[in-house]
């Protein structure tokens, strides 16, 4: 699999964007939701979450995390030549965000796409990203996981509503002489899209969540060791796990399937951030290697998964 | 497997998932109001006891296990070799 690549591809820069407000898990129960902050934290792990002013968007939020990444990368908006946006949380279909965020950040007339994976989807883009480095189609992409969730909850779905927040982060991609990103394993499951989403005719994310539960921490643990069997290392090995953030008890009983050492930090973004969909992931990363548990080279397992249903997730080197 | 047997494996089961004590794991009690075991964990607890004992616990029926002897019987009854 990696024999016939040009050249291996890494990850060179990480940059976030949190939006300031809190809700906490007590505003929701103020608000009249018939919920106690001791519920949710037990059921999700979720303390507070962010939520974006009228004036932020999945485009502002994005281009945010974007030029941060660059920045940390040392890149200029001339040497990045692709921008892919994974979200699914845009108010309009069309056009998609990932345009305007090039053009924020002074990369006009660079390819721009966005790649709708759902919670999925930061490391569907990161591994068409790596391919496109690998091949040589691009030089320096950037990658951008942007959500405003609560554009899309239904405050009174108490289901749903203590779950989602909104936030951004991103990654600059570029050309490497090891093996910085790891190949992909990914895969969906069509028969599981209505277990979680905005129904037909419905305005607002509704989720059968004992399901997506179920399916979370019985089928995606093949999918965390192959990523690593692909990258030609053991769970063992791994220095930190990065799952995508959408209940702590998901990831406690993924952490539990897959064996993992007390060696391997799982990184723990969701008590303050809630589940962010396709920026989760990387809001995850990021928070990781701001806390310095993760040095520059220590191999992470990504594993983002979600509606669709989607996941896949590879094995990356920390920048 | 007796229906010990299957109560024996489904309190490991409990203990191992949501920390109660093996011994606390008998018929007459309710996951929910005596064990202290919530929605989720009744998943977990439903997906290990399918390895364990070969069986299918769909999430429509496990809403029906309300005591650990309904599980056990359904465990049973769902076909586990005895």
């Amino acid at each position: 699999m990696t024999a016939s690549v040009l050249r291996h591809a890494r990850i060179s820069g990480v940059g976030e964007h949190r939006p300031a407000q809190v809700l906490s898990n007590d505003d929701l129960a103020a608000k009249g939701l018939d919920t106690t902050d001791e519920w949710i934290r037990t059921r999700t792990g979720i303390s507070s979450r962010r939520v974006a002013a009228a004036t932020e968007s999945v485009i502002t939020m994005g281009a945010d995390a974007a030029a941060k990444a660059m920045a940390e990368a040392g890149v200029d908006a001339a040497e990045i030549d692709l921008l892919v946006l994974a979200t699914c949380s845009m108010r309009n279909a069309i056009p998609g965000g990932a345009a305007r965020i090039a053009s924020a950040v002074g990369a006009r007339g660079i390819g721009a796409f966005d790649l709708n994976a759902a919670c999925g989807g930061f490391s569907y883009a990161l591994s068409v990203a790596a391919d496109a480095v690998r091949c040589g189609t691009a030089q320096r992409v950037v990658v951008v996981g942007s959500e405003k969730l609560t554009d899309w909850i239904d405050w009174t779905d108490r289901g749903t509503c203590i779950l989602f927040g909104d936030g951004a982060a991103a990654v600059l991609v570029e050309p490497s002489d090891s093996m910085g990103i790891g190949p992909v394993a990914w895969g969906s499951d069509g028969d599981g899209h209505a277990l979680v989403g905005v129904p037909e005719g419905d305005w607002a994310i509704r989720m059968d969540g004992q399901a997506v539960f179920r399916w979370a921490t019985t089928e995606l643990t093949p999918v965390a060791r192959r990523a690593c069997e692909l990258a030609g290392i053991t769970t063992d090995e791994l220095a930190a796990f990065v799952p995508h953030q959408a209940n702590t008890r998901i990831v406690a009983a993924m952490a539990r399937a897959l064996r993992l050492p007390e060696s391997v930090v799982i990184a723990h973004d969701i008590a303050e951030t809630g589940n962010t969909s396709a920026a989760s992931v990387p809001l995850a990363l990021s928070r990781l290697i701001a806390s310095g548990q993760v040095k520059s080279g220590d191999p992470a397992l990504l594993l983002a998964f979600g509606a669709g249903l989607t996941y896949a997730g590879q094995v990356i080197r920390i920048p | 497997m007796t229906e010990q047997d299957i109560l024996n494996g489904l309190a490991t089961i409990v203990n191992e998932i949501a920390g109660v004590p093996v011994g606390d794991v008998t018929p007459t009690k309710s996951f929910i109001d005596d064990l202290d075991v919530d929605s989720l964990a009744m998943v977990e607890i439903a997906t290990a006891a399918e390895d364990h004992f070969g069986v299918r616990i769909p999430d429509d029926d496990l809403k029906d296990l309300r005591t650990v002897g309904d599980a056990v019987a359904y465990i049973e009854k769902a076909g586990v070799a005895v």
